[in-house]
Order: structure tokens, then sequence, then C-alpha cells
């Protein structure tokens, strides 16, 4: 789960993570006065949507008076910022992080992951702040230093030193860096964070080490033992299909073509999409239904595929383990009734009860294409989308 | 011959009170599965009364920790089915236990959670499977985990794969082709986990009864590269490949955990280039996966000997 950097940096303060001082506004009134609270003689303007690349798609300002403040919030609220992460469609400015300027003397980067190699919780550092991290990683690997964590013992003192020192923050900050890099891991790992990254951390004129951005992700797995982070969930910055899908405990992911798939298991349900492209289709969507689906689960799965516009065709591919095609059928059934199915519709069913699932298509009277295989049923979908 | 387990494993199923763990510890006795029993904290000194499809009923004993199960039943191995916030702790009992093998099934336990079990795991004799995967089966002889087994037949190719249904999809493909299996194995969907690719590959080259293997990777990390590498190096048998992922976007978490691009690494394209350039068939879709496979085993005068049905 993604959170804005406003709360990110709430978040981080928690745990002493220097992090300059800001107020969240949602009306440009309540930008001014938090400006006006803040008193310092500059504040930052920073748009809060989560997707990176605000600052070169006009979402941050640098503001020297109340006036520029109360103008730079009438600019960006509402305004609709397109970056390289939110897709050309964009994203609708709601909040404004409203934050006290900073005399930044350098910049620098910090992340935290988990390693998939290693198995453990890595964190990175590089000179190169403020820049694009994967581009960086690209052009100049050596420039990104990691520290392999162990988790019995956590981030030790050495390590965030050797961090320090390698990324050349001024000899009298390292302590203070230090300081930095052991919150961040706290906050990280008492938070079950799966994404903490820090572009940039920035050493400021008066001698201070702090997060100039933070973005925070978390692993959905380990939201249910933290409510408070939940609680930070923006409905705003989701895909509607995602939410109504994650009601009912469907994956489910939008793409940008035109034929809905619904397949069981993700591994299937990436290969479903992959063949579709294969054989010169788009797939609308990722959409596993999981292992232990209910005949109204697949329902509202059917739901969620046919209330978007942009599906001119279904596919449904399920191999059947502990899900009984039956239930899938059933399931088919029931929605293409209650929702009136104009669009065409291509079965393949394999698996637990798979005589009996397809019986219960065949005698639906439905109009729908039964297909033997993956590439099969692909290849006629993708002709009848045509 | 077969990896990991056989006709003589002793199973007990932690969180065998449960639905799921009930279901399919029934699953794997109608198979043929040794299951011995089964934990669940605070049910300890009671029977699990399971009826078969044969009409025979099945009593199992339930222990309160693994330890016990162990003392008493003699099992080796455990399949675990209990809930994501408590199955990072089980498996670490289980591996207490000095249990020989660990299948975790449970989806969904936090990351985190598995980096500490990794660890914890460190110079103790237990190999862990999964978790978030279908578990491991040797056809006609032991099934542990979630899998429909009539799918499966007794033979000569190895499976290993990080998704479940894919696994089966290929699995159905070699059998309606006549070709059996020695092992399947999910080593599952998650970014940290017990065992990787090159873990059960090197099994599988070790195996006298294995003579090709099918990997199924999906977009995400580097185990299919690594892997990939490790069987030009060393691996005696012919293996192909699939990966899945190839139409994911980037940064968009394709249901697995383990399933994501991120940082522009972890493509398909990229896993794809790296197999082939270490000399491993990759089918071009998931439907070919069997038919790829027929290719090299003929290639390889190895057709006839995997022909099973």
């Amino acid at each position: 789960m993604n959170i804005h950097e406003y709360q990110g940096k709430e978040v981080l303060k928690q745990y002493g993570v220097v992090v300059p001082e800001g107020k969240v506004a949602f009306t440009v009134d309540e930008a001014v006065e938090a400006a006006k609270e803040l008193g310092t003689s500059v504040v930052v303007v920073k748009a809060q949507i989560h997707a990176g690349g605000r600052g070169k798609a006009g979402g941050v300002k640098v503001a020297k008076n109340l006036d520029e403040v109360r103008a730079y919030a009438s600019e960006i609220l509402g305004k609709v910022l397109v970056t390289h992460q939110t897709g050309p469609e964009g994203k609708e400015v709601k909040r404004l992080l409203i934050e006290q300027g900073c005399d930044i003397k350098k910049e620098y980067y910090v992340g935290v992951v988990v390693d998939r190699a290693t198995g453990c919780v890595v964190m990175m550092a590089s000179e190169e702040g403020g820049m694009d991290i994967e581009e960086v990683a690209e052009h100049s690997p050596e420039k990104i230093i990691k520290e392999v964590v162990d988790p019995a013992v956590g981030l030790l003192p050495f390590q965030a030193q050797r961090l320090a020192y390698a990324i050349n923050i001024p000899k009298e900050l390292i302590r203070k860096t230090v300081q930095f890099m052991t919150a961040l891991y706290t906050a990280f790992v008492e938070k079950d964070c799966s994404i903490a990254e820090i572009n940039p951390l920035v050493v400021t004129g008066d001698g201070n080490v702090m997060a100039l951005d933070a973005k925070l992700n978390f692993d959905s797995n380990a939201l249910y033992r933290h409510k408070d982070i939940q609680a930070l969930r923006d409905l705003d910055e989701e895909d509607a299909k995602e939410i109504e899908a994650s009601k009912y405990d469907l994956s489910y992911i939008a793409l940008d073509g035109n034929i809905g798939c619904m397949v069981n298991g993700a591994g299937l349900a990436m290969a479903t999409m992959d063949i579709i492209k294969h054989f010169g289709g788009e797939p609308a969507n990722f959409l596993d239904v999981g292992g232990g689906a209910t005949k109204e689960k697949v329902t509202e799965a059917f739901k969620i595929l046919l209330s978007d516009d942009n599906v001119k065709g279904i596919f449904v591919n399920i191999f059947g383990g502990i899900m009984r095609c039956d239930v899938i059928a059933e399931g088919v059934v029931a929605a293409a009734r209650e929702l009136g199915l104009q669009r065409p519709l291509v079965v393949r069913l394999e698996g637990t009860n798979v005589e009996l699932g397809k019986q219960i298509l065949n005698e639906s009277g439905l109009n729908l294409v039964a297909a033997d295989s993956m590439s099969d049923g692909a290849q006629k979908i993708v002709a009848l989308v045509k | 011959m077969s990896i990991l387990i056989n006709k003589d494993t002793k199973v007990i199923t932690q969180g065998i009170t449960g639905q799921t763990g009930l279901f399919h510890t029934k699953g794997a006795l109608d198979y043929g599965t040794q299951m011995v029993g089964g934990v669940t904290p605070g049910k300890g000194g009671t029977n699990v009364d399971i009826t078969l499809e044969n009409g025979d009923t099945k009593s199992l004993p339930v222990f309160n920790t693994v330890r016990e199960a162990v003392d008493a039943t003699g099992a080796t191995v455990s399949v675990i089915y209990v809930p994501p916030a408590f199955a990072a702790d089980s498996i670490m009992e289980a591996v207490e236990a000095e249990l020989d093998l660990v299948i975790c099934i449970t989806e969904g336990i936090p990351v985190l959670d598995m980096v500490r079990v990794k660890r914890y795991m460190e110079g103790k004799k237990t190999r862990l499977i999964g978790p978030n995967c279908p578990g491991v089966i040797t056809p006609d002889e032991i099934k542990i985990g979630i899998m429909p087994g009539y799918i499966h037949r007794k033979g000569h190719v190895g499976v290993v794969s990080r998704s479940g249904t894919l696994t089966y999809e290929a699995v159905h493909q070699l059998t309606t082709r006549g070709i059996g299996q020695s092992t399947a194995v999910g080593i599952g969907g998650d970014p940290v986990k017990g065992s990787e690719f090159i873990d059960i590959l090197s099994l599988f080259n070790e195996d006298p009864d294995t003579y090709a293997v099918i990997m199924i990777g999906e977009i995400g990390g580097t185990a299919e590269e690594e892997a990939a590498e490790w069987i030009k190096a060393n691996m005696t048998k012919p293996v192909v490949g699939f990966i899945g992922g190839a139409t994911a976007p980037p940064g968009k978490r394709m249901g697995h955990a383990g399933a994501i691009i991120s940082g522009g690494k972890g493509t398909a394209s990229e896993k794809i280039a790296t197999l082939e350039a270490c000399g491993i068939k990759v089918a071009p879709t998931p439907s070919d996966m069997g038919s790829t496979l027929v290719g090299v085993l003929e290639e390889k005068g190895l057709l006839e000997k995997c022909k099973t049905h």
C-alpha cells in the first residue's frame, strides 16, 4: 500500500527521522494558514499524489510570501499532474503539503528494500541524490552503496557509518546521518514497509540531516497488524475497480486493452495476458479469483469485468485444483444472467469437475464459446473482439 | 526414484483442525500419502476422524506441538496450512523439531516474517518449500499440498515452478502427451522463500529417475537468471523454461508478492534472453510448455524413455 509524502514523513518522525516542519492542506485557505503557522520566510507548496516526478510536472513550487503561497496553492490544487508514473491520464491533486523551506547544501539518496537474493533487508545509499535512482543504478551502479542487514541484530552503527562515509557525508554530520539511518531502518521494520525511499536526503546550511522527500510503501500482507497505517489509505488514489475487487478478496489490476480476463492463480493469470497478446489481442486486466473462490466471488469478478466499458469480450481461463470447475461455471452463469451478457465470452475450463462445469455452461443457454486449451481460447477471443 | 518425498515419507499437518488443513489432509490421504498426525495448539490429545473417498475412516492423532507429534509418529515432513499471521512461527517450530522438510502452503505471510524465518533456518537441517506454494507431488506415491492429484502420472520429467496453476497447466500438457513426471515442486510466489530454483534443480540433477526438467518462472527478481547460469554450468539434463508476465506493466504487483517489475529489473524479456543465452529452450506461450519439452526430448533422443503411458 502507498501513502502520501506528508503521511510518510509523519510516520518517520515518530521514529526520530528528521523531516522539515510541514502541514497538509486540502484547500487554498488551509494552505495559507499552514504557511502562516510555519512562519518561515520560504515555504514549499508540494502536490500530494501517489506518484513520483511531481517536481518536473509542476507540482512543487517555492513560495517567498503568503501571496505566492495562495497563488501556487490555487494553481496546483485541482490540477491534473501527468508524470512518468501517473500514466497519460494523470492524477488530480487534492492535497498539498505546505513545508518550511530549507537551505540545502547537498542532496543524497537513501533507500531501504527487502532484497530477494539475500532474503534480507538492504539499505542503499548514494551521493547522487535527487536524481532518478533507477537511472543511477543503470549508468553508474558503483555509485550505489549497499549494506545487507542481519535481521537478528538490525542495522549496526558501523554499517550506517560505512554508508555515510561512502557517500561523502561531511565529517561533522556523520553522527547525525547514522542516527537518521538507524531511525529509518527501525521505522521500516516496525511498520512492515516494503520500500522506504528518501530522495533526497539533504544536509542543510544549519547542520541538519533530513528527509526532504519520503516515499513509503507497506507490505499489504502485514497491514493487519498496523491499524494506524491502514487508516492512511487514500482511496482517491486507487482505481475504483481495484478497490471493488479488493472487497471480495480478488486480485485485480486494470490494464489498457479490451479483453477482460478471469483466471485462477496469479501465474496462470499473467500467462493468460501473455497469450492474448501473443495472438494479437490486448488484455484489459489481470484478475486472479484465487484458489478458494465461491460462486458469489466469481459473480462479483464477472461484474467488475462487465463494468469496464473498454472490455469488448471476456476470456475465462480456469485450471481447477481446489477451485472446482462447476463452481466457476455456476458463477459465470449467474453473473451473465443477472447482468445480461452482450459481449463475446470464451470459456476454457480444465481440472476438477470439468465435465460438470462444461455441462452447466452448455445447458445455460448462454451465448458462449468453449475452448479446448489456453491457446485455442486466446485465439477465439482475439478473433471475436476484432 | 523421485526428489524430496516418496511413498515411505511420513507427514504431519500443522493446522490440521482448520478447514483448509483438514480438507487437504483428506486429499493427501485419498492420494495415498502417509499422513500420520497433525498439530493444533490446544487440541492436543484429540483425534480427527477423516472419511476417505473409498469409504474408510482414518483417525489421526492431534498434538499441541510439533516436537510431540514428531516423537510420537516418526514424521519427517510437515505441511503447513495455518493462517498467515501465525505461519512464520509454525515454520520455525517445525525447523526446531528437526524435520527434514517443511512445506508451507499458506499465502500472505508478511515478508519481514520470512526474513526472520530465513535467518532462523541458517545452519539448521530443515529444508523449506514455499510459502505461498501448491506443494510437492511424486505421482502415484505421495501428494503434499493443494494440487489436483489426478492430472499427474508417474514418470521422468521434473517440474519446478513459482506458480501453482501454471504448474498444473504444465503437468496437464505433459500427461496428455504421454509423459509422466518424477516430482513436481511449487517453490512459491513470494519474494523471500525457503527454496529457490537452483536448490530444486540440483536435486533433479542428482535424481537418476529424472531425465529432463521444466522450469516455470515469472517476472520479478533474478532467480531465473541465476538458475539459467547454474544450469549452463552444472546441469547434465535438458531443461526447458517458460516465463510468465511478459505483458505485465512495471510497478504493478501481479497477484504474487514476488511478481513485480521494479527498477526496470525482473522483466520477462530479460529473463527469456538469459535463459536462451544459457541454452535453455523457452516456450513461446504457456500453451507450448509441453510441446517445447517434447521437441527437446526428441532432439536429445530421450522421448521414448520419457513416454510412460
